[in-house]
């Protein structure tokens, strides 16, 4: 058995998601016919979409699913932007320099194809956005501004992102924010909030792969990338995908996640790590971050050879970005808290989940001083 | 014993791999990714360490059933292959990458690495046998004399022959294919990759025009005497005889050869084909792939290309300068490239050659 230290990766489906999602599949019925078939499935499925729109503090019809969480953070930026920029003085997407690469690169994208100038909040060293850059940019060049995009908390850090504030400064300038770490593990209301659309993913948090979910605030009609039938708004056409969408509202429903426990075993293993490996850096260790994500600098051992000693003992980690090639890349991430670059190389992620028991990070720290006098020899 | 299989997403690697799992070893795949821009595909033939091998690397890994990682070693292979590629041809000299590449990157930074992680050695799909002796580890030929690599593999000295495993030495190359087809591998039927990976293209005179400029200079016979003009003198290598332009004929009307290269002068000397004559070669940078060398001439052979022809040969070592005379003289050898002896089938020692006469 292996010990999993990748919830942030991806995390076990529940059972009881596992259970409704495959009775949901025996059943017949596209949830767009007219049959009693079809509408026996749409009445699940609307279930679903109630019950997860209450629990994410939005309307039902502010539901978009789509097939990933990258594809709602794709239509959020590249619809948003296309939205806005029918005014064409409204060229400019500001998102945070740390977003995720389903963020990152579609706003790239804009900017190399779309005539978008692209502009980056930069972040602190703690790992959390500098709000007076954004609070300048807003003043000096806020008519220009299309879209904000900053993400509710990092998924390589776990540092909580002021997205609340962001808001307020933002005013009437529509702000997304990928929220697709932060569901279940800290509280969220899309309403409370204020945004403008934010996007999720159902393999995060016990739900399967393969389901995501955008919330658009209600009226806003954004171009579709997808065309088809129209359904979900027509913004996301395709046969909706129910089998997924009662399996991820099962997942929510019976979610076990208890924060606090999960904080307290991440705060075990910092403190341990004190005494284990004393020139060990807890990476935003001095901002708000999620309970179960631990980046940890380990100086002169590099993060490709710790995952491999690590997974050589049963233990999986991550050590964040990697190219197409599957070879590492320094995270942009961390360069943007400024962190050398030799030492973002040598830093690795451990995230905790519902599963994660005392036994074992127990078992990582048991064998962190030899991996890490191996991975430093082979330096 | 723990073993790390270097799979460059070919089929001899793969094969290679999967014979050590066989022989009980604990084998951990990995992929060395070489450049840090990769391409996507693979061209035919050409080049390798695209995204496209990486993933027939790790395809070949789950099918064997072995963990598979990726290696980047991008900087190490620039500073130690590509550079040293370049600044060899900027100063006259002929190198050869694939040598460089064996004794720097797979048999040095990799192997030093598995070992610090706690690893035997290294399994490559190379074509090549070693033999254990009361001496140590010999390094010799591949059974499958149109596949043997000893030459490449002729920089490693006896640590690193000790810690190499090549599993497909005693076979032949189409018996490597059948074997990856009944082993359900489907890079079975991929082909080999040829040429220098970093220069896909093939084009190896314009990827160094590229990077060392084009800068025009004269083509001269040995008296001096201008014949005609080049556009880059490291683009020509001794011994060419095509694509001089030359416009003014010799007397007799006998074709024209590259003598020699001088980089400081940018100049090109041709000369006739007796001109390129040679019978001793000298080499610096020794390297001992055995059993040391006594004092004194032995009989022997030396190679002088990957796949060359061993020639016969009374060679010595002197003040770590390998020397090597030839029965019958060879035509057109440049500076740089590596001079290899072999005593019978056994890889002696290795050189860069760095004066002929």
């Amino acid at each position: 058995m292996s010990i999993y230290l990748d919830h942030a990766a991806t995390t076990p489906m529940n059972p009881l998601a596992i259970e409704a999602m495959s009775a949901a599949l025996a059943k017949i019925g596209n949830p767009s016919s007219l049959h009693t078939d079809g509408r026996a499935v749409r009445k699940e499925d609307e279930d679903a979409r109630d019950f997860l729109a209450q629990s994410l503090g939005c309307q039902s019809s502010e539901i978009i699913f789509t097939g990933s969480g990258t594809e709602a953070n794709n239509i959020a930026v590249k619809g948003i932007f296309w939205f806005r920029n029918q005014d064409k003085k409204r060229n400019l997407i500001l998102i945070s320099a740390i977003e995720h690469q389903a963020v990152l690169e579609p706003a790239q994208w804009l900017a190399s194809h779309e005539g978008a100038k692209l502009i980056e909040i930069p972040a602190r060293s703690n790992g959390v956005i500098d709000l007076d850059f954004l609070k300048n940019m807003i003043q000096d060049r806020g008519d220009e501004i299309a879209l904000i995009s900053v993400m509710h908390s990092n998924n390589e850090t776990g540092v909580l992102q002021p997205v609340d504030q962001v808001v307020n400064i933002a005013g009437d300038i529509p702000v997304h924010s990928d929220a697709i770490q932060s569901w279940t593990k800290t509280p969220f209301s899309f309403k409370e909030l204020g945004l403008f659309a934010a996007s999720l993913s159902g393999h995060k948090v016990g739900g399967p792969v393969g389901i995501g979910i955008l919330i658009l605030r209600r009226g806003i009609d954004l171009p579709a990338l997808i065309h088809g039938g129209g359904q979900e708004r027509e913004i996301r056409s395709g046969t909706v995908n129910a089998p997924s969408i009662i399996g991820l509202a099962a997942a929510v429903r019976h979610c076990e996640y208890i924060d606090t426990k999960v904080e307290q075993a991440r705060q075990s293993i910092e403190s341990r790590l004190k005494y284990l490996a004393p020139d060990a850096i807890i990476n935003g260790a001095d901002a708000q971050r999620l309970p179960g994500i631990l980046s940890v600098t380990f100086p002169g051992a590099s993060n490709e050879t710790l995952l491999m000693l690590f997974d050589a003992e049963g233990i999986s980690c991550s050590t964040g970005a990697a190219c197409s090639a599957g070879v590492h890349r320094p995270s942009h991430v961390l360069l943007a808290m400024g962190i050398k670059e030799d030492l973002v190389m040598s830093t690795i992620r451990f995230s905790l989940g519902v599963s994660t028991t005392r036994k074992d990070f127990e078992t990582m720290l048991e064998k962190l001083p030899v991996v890490l006098e191996r991975a430093r020899g082979a330096q | 014993m723990r073993l790390i299989a270097a799979m460059s997403g070919g089929v001899d690697s793969a094969v290679a791999a999967a014979r050590a799992v066989e022989a009980g070893h604990e084998v951990i795949g990995v992929h060395l990714a070489l450049s840090s821009n990769p391409q996507k595909y693979r061209s035919g033939a050409r080049g390798c360490c695209t995204i496209e091998d990486s993933h027939d690397a790790r395809r070949a890994a789950d099918v064997i059933g072995i963990p598979f990682y990726i290696w980047d070693m991008a900087e190490e292979f620039h500073e130690n292959v590509v550079e040293n590629f370049m600044s060899e041809y900027a100063a006259g000299r002929t190198p050869n990458p694939c040598l460089r590449c064996n004794e720097k990157i797979k048999f040095a930074a990799v192997l030093d690495r598995a070992k610090a992680m706690g690893f035997d050695g290294v399994i490559t799909g190379h074509y090549a046998r070693t033999v254990d002796t009361p001496e140590g580890k010999t390094l010799h030929r591949a059974i499958d004399p149109l596949k043997d690599q000893s030459y490449v593999l002729a920089v490693l000295n006896r640590e690193q022959i000790d810690g190499a495993i090549f599993p497909l030495g005693d076979t032949e190359k189409v018996d490597i294919r059948k074997e990856a087809e009944a082993r359900g591998l489907a890079v079975a039927q991929k082909p080999d990759s040829h040429d220098i990976c970093f220069v896909p293209s093939g084009d190896n005179a314009g990827w160094l025009r590229e990077r060392l400029g084009s800068e025009e200079g004269p083509i001269v016979d040995q008296d001096g005497k201008q014949l005609g003009t080049h556009k880059g003198a490291y683009t020509y290598t001794i011994g060419q005889r095509k694509g001089l332009g030359l416009t003014i004929p010799t007397p007799d009307g006998s074709p024209r050869f590259v003598l020699s290269v001088e980089p400081v002068t940018n100049t090109v000397v041709v000369g006739s084909r007796e001109d390129l004559a040679v019978t001793t070669m000298h080499g610096e940078r020794t390297i001992i792939c055995g059993p040391d060398i006594p004092q004194g001439e032995h009989r022997g052979f030396v190679q002088v290309r990957a796949h060359g022809a061993p020639l016969d040969c009374t060679y010595s070592l002197s003040d770590g300068l390998l020397t090597a005379t030839l029965d019958s003289p060879l035509f057109g050898l440049a500076t740089g490239q590596a001079m290899v002896i072999y005593d019978g089938d056994r890889v002696v020692a290795s050189a860069t050659i760095c004066e002929t006469a």
